[in-house]
């Protein structure tokens, strides 16, 4: 299908590859180039990334708005808001700017998520000055009218129905997300609910658009083959011509109460024929946690259930056999506190409840005997790999630093990640699953099949 | 819903350094500036094994990707499925190394190595860092020579595609496609299902594996690319190591060509918020003389991603979905255009009314000359942003212009190739694929469509 603006869901798991890498890339500037950053007189921060393998270069603004900052009874302003963004302006009619894109055989996109929002384009660095002049134009320029806002509001209507509705696994992870999260508007979808996107309307997206659309309030990322300092005349001339908006207030969401309830989510749905688990537990972001907690939680995600070599995958795939899938996952990298999920499917549709045990053992166990030496280091390693690959993809690279700075890290955060990992004790892995990983507070995850149960 | 545009030609070709870099950087750019072309290397290794290179040292990692010709095509009747549990099983133990043994192994290499069955062929990858380069290659070449097939991960391995099977048996949209597959192509294999049935995954063994690897790997038909830190002469001693020693030709059944039966409609009722269309109609086989008119005129149609007569008719005006393009696609015996998008149930009759009046209207007049040119700029210039951003997706390119045979000067021809297509031929194309009544798939809620 065609991959149109994008939507809501944070990314999962891919965090800690992609956060990792970046580090490297700064870290091994191998042509004396690393990443600079500058921040306009407007309070624009400006990030570039030199890459230059290729001609290609990856221009992206992210603005520190996302699902988690709307106005209670406005779920979907943001992601709704990131649509209309493709409409015109008053110097450009709608499509031109897609079509200066399209015209050169550029990529160009956009994405939400719970704490930014983020336009992108991908083009021959002859291109970029002229991506630059658009995406500045339009961060104070766009107008909006009734005509471009009802046929938009319809596609993310359809957005919703193709990406939620039409999919019981993700209608279950929406219900799982506002479960546990009990006052944190984490637990509201980026692409809102389907009432309160019904009801969107010009004046609630012109609102937000001035409060939130500023230069003060956005990130620029360049990444590719270009020269730090010819991207910063460029910003200057651009972007340094918009005037600084309002100051914004700190990003203060109501944060989550002590959670002393285990609670359940159960779908039930005629399309699914095997059931599934999951147990998801609030946990710290990199941004909220303690120094060395994070890393530690990735650690942890990674020895109990990253991939075929984790404990997970080994016990229940491999050894007992009893699962079909089995894995761990930790959402590091946001504002404010987070979320660990672990999740297994049984082979059989009567496994479930054994699985689930099974589950709830291997967490036990590392919560009481923690990891060993090898498994840590075999984790660290894998880390630190997969930092290299990921400097071979310039996008990839844009997007660490774009959510870092969107979510409350700076610069030298990225940078210094590797070193924190390594520092990591195979205690404070322990440590860190004692912790979080407590069932008394945690919300379980089933989907079923229509007639199914949990035994 | 999957969209193919198998142009299969993507690649890298500029070098990564640009000269001049200050003064292009404000030229327009109509003005493309002076830069080296980073020469594809064809490789030969002393027992006649050839792949095709780019040298690339920026960062310390190679990437291969090769595949053996033969998919899933060349699974024996009654074993269907045969070549995905192949597929499962290379990291699953090889040599004097066991299942535990080997993923140890490859996870002190640090390197991924990945396998997976396509229709017509069964592509394998590698990533690994520099400094650990001959331990990777090493478990490369047990994996490809010596796969060990051992009963207890074959049996994990089958039982995890018999719990896939049986885990989509209720999912409405995998059941749609596979009735749409079976009614496009009835007995052919391409009506298969990829990884068989829970009956045929159940009846196969282990010199099941033995004699489909015998058969599918071989030097013959198969074809590698490589990027990275890595010169010719290294590669060429890697590349025996790991092929040299595989038998000269493979033994592949041959695939009957097979045109899709047009002109049906097959629905599948459910109850969903949304309804999903699918309409096929007859493509063009990928070395056919008038490819890029059609590939052009298919772009205008419904490739574009913010920019087609689709996106604009069926999302921009009117709202009625979030996604719909469409795209070619070219197997190997086979060829189509297809159309997808989905939308609100109770907007689908009008929806696919509107697409067919676009359709109409491009089997009629076909492009316009500006919207032929905007496609050809595109064209010309998304190849390089396409595929020059990961040494894996160069390799995955160096390797798709050898299987489709277009030469290793290919890249250097491609923008004339798209230049010369005229209106008239794009709009000839346009006649001749979207004039025919198509296969139209519509899965949701019984009440509309249609």
């Amino acid at each position: 299908m065609t991959v149109t603006r994008l939507a809501a869901a944070p990314l999962v798991a891919l965090w800690v590859v992609a956060f990792g890498l970046a580090g490297v890339a700064a870290a091994e500037t191998q042509r004396g180039e690393g990443v600079s950053s500058f921040t306009l007189d407007n309070g624009m921060e400006v990030v570039v990334i030199p890459d230059r393998r290729a001609p290609v270069v990856t221009h992206m603004v992210w603005y520190k708005i996302g699902g988690a900052d709307e106005e209670r009874g406005k779920s979907g302003i943001a992601h709704f808001f990131e649509h209309l963004m493709f409409k015109g302006t008053a110097n450009h009619k709608a499509g031109e700017f897609s079509r200066a894109v399209a015209e050169i055989g550029g990529n160009e996109n956009a994405f939400t998520s719970n704490d930014y929002t983020a336009y992108f384009q991908q083009v021959t660095p002859q291109a970029l000055p002229t991506m630059m002049a658009f995406e500045a134009d339009r961060m104070r320029g766009l107008v909006l009218s009734d005509a471009v806002i009802g046929p938009e509001r319809d596609v993310v209507m359809e957005e919703r129905r193709q990406r939620i509705e039409g999919n019981p696994g993700a209608v279950l992870s929406e219900e799982t997300q506002a479960t546990l999260y009990q006052n944190h508007p984490y637990g509201v979808p980026v692409i809102g609910w389907m009432h309160e996107i019904a009801k969107l309307n010009r004046q609630d997206a012109i609102d937000f658009y001035n409060r939130y659309y500023a230069p003060n309030n956005a990130v620029l990322v360049v990444a590719g083959d270009v020269d730090a300092g010819e991207v910063l005349a460029l910003a200057k001339s651009t972007y340094g011509a918009v005037p600084r908006g309002p100051d914004l207030p700190p990003r203060q969401r109501p944060q989550e109460p002590p959670q002393d309830t285990r609670r359940t989510v159960t779908l039930k749905d005629p399309r699914v024929t095997l059931p599934s688990v999951q147990i998801s537990v609030i946990t710290p972001s990199y941004t909220s946690a303690a120094p060395g907690e994070a890393e530690a939680l990735d650690l942890l995600s990674e020895i109990l259930g990253g991939g075929m070599r984790s404990r997970l995958y080994q016990e229940l795939v491999v050894k007992t056999g009893i699962a079909s899938s089995a894995g761990a996952y930790y959402r590091g990298s946001a504002l404010d506190p987070s979320s660990f999920t672990v999740y297994a499917a049984p082979r059989a549709p009567d496994g479930l409840a054994a699985v689930e045990a099974a589950v709830t053992a291997e967490i036990a166990k590392i919560a009481a005997d923690g990891v060993s030496a090898d498994e840590l280091d075999r984790a660290k390693n894998r880390f630190t790999r997969s930092m290299i690959f990921a400097r071979d993809n310039q996008q990839g690279m844009a997007r660490i630093y774009g959510t870092a700075l969107t979510t409350g890290q700076d610069v030298a955060d990225v940078e210094e990640w590797p070193d924190r990992v390594r520092a990591v004790t195979a205690e404070q892995v322990r440590d860190a699953a004692r912790k979080y990983l407590k069932l008394d507070s945690s919300v379980t995850s089933y989907l079923l099949p229509a007639n199914g149960d949990r035994s | 819903m999957n969209r193919i545009d198998n142009e299969h030609v993507t690649a890298p070709v500029h070098a990564a350094l640009v000269v001049f870099f200050a003064a292009y950087f404000f030229m327009l750019a109509a003005l493309a500036p002076a830069r080296a072309e980073t020469a594809i290397q064809e490789v030969r290794s002393t027992s006649g094994v050839t792949a095709w290179l780019v040298e690339d040292y920026s960062v310390p990692i190679i990437a291969v990707k090769f595949i053996f010709e033969g998919g899933t095509t060349q699974d024996p009747a009654g074993k269907e499925g045969l070549m995905t549990l192949m597929s499962g099983l290379f990291d699953e133990g090889a040599g004097d190394l066991d299942s535990d043994a080997f993923q140890l192994a490859l996870d002190d290499a640090g390197a991924e190595m990945g396998f997976s069955a396509g229709l017509d062929g069964l592509s394998g990858s590698m990533r690994m860092l520099e400094e650990k380069r001959r331990e990777a290659f090493d478990l490369l070449a047990l994996a490809v020579n010596r796969p060990r097939f051992d009963q207890a991960p074959m049996d994990r391995i089958r039982a995890q595609l018999i719990t896939g099977i049986e885990a989509s048996a209720r999912d409405p949209e995998t059941q749609a496609g596979i009735a749409f597959s079976k009614a496009l192509y009835g007995d052919h294999p391409y009506a298969r299902r990829s990884d068989g049935t829970p009956e045929t995954l159940r009846s196969m063994t282990a010199d099941d594996l033995r004699t489909l690897h015998r058969r599918i790997f071989a030097r013959g038909k198969m074809h590698v690319g490589v990027v990275g830190a890595i010169d010719a002469a290294t590669l060429a001693q890697e590349l025996d190591r790991v092929f040299g020693n595989l038998p000269a030709e493979p033994e592949l059944t041959a695939v009957p060509e097979v045109t899709p039966k047009f002109g049906q409609e097959v629905r599948v009722d459910y109850p969903l918020p949304q309804t999903t269309i699918r309409l096929a109609y007859p493509g063009v086989k990928r070395d056919d003389p008038d490819f890029f008119a059609a590939f052009l005129m298919n772009h205008v149609l419904g490739g574009g991603t913010f920019s087609s007569r689709l996106f604009d008719e069926v999302r921009e005006k009117r709202g009625l979905t979030y996604g719909i393009g469409s795209g070619l696609s070219t197997p190997k015996a086979s060829a189509s255009l297809s159309i997808g998008t989905s939308t609100n149930a109770d907007r689908a009759a009008e929806t696919l009314s509107v697409i067919r009046e676009v359709v109409a209207k491009m089997a009629a007049e076909g492009p316009t000359e500006e919207e032929l040119a905007d496609a050809k700029r595109y064209l010309i210039g998304s190849y390089a942003i396409n595929n020059l951003d990961s040494s894996s997706a160069i390799a995955s390119t160096l390797v798709g212009l050898q299987v489709e045979g277009l030469g290793i000067d290919y890249i250097r021809r491609r923008p004339d190739l798209i230049g010369a297509v005229t209106r008239e031929q794009a709009a000839a194309m346009a006649k001749r694929l979207l004039s025919v009544d198509p296969a139209v798939l519509i899965l949701g809620p019984a009440a509309d469509g249609g």
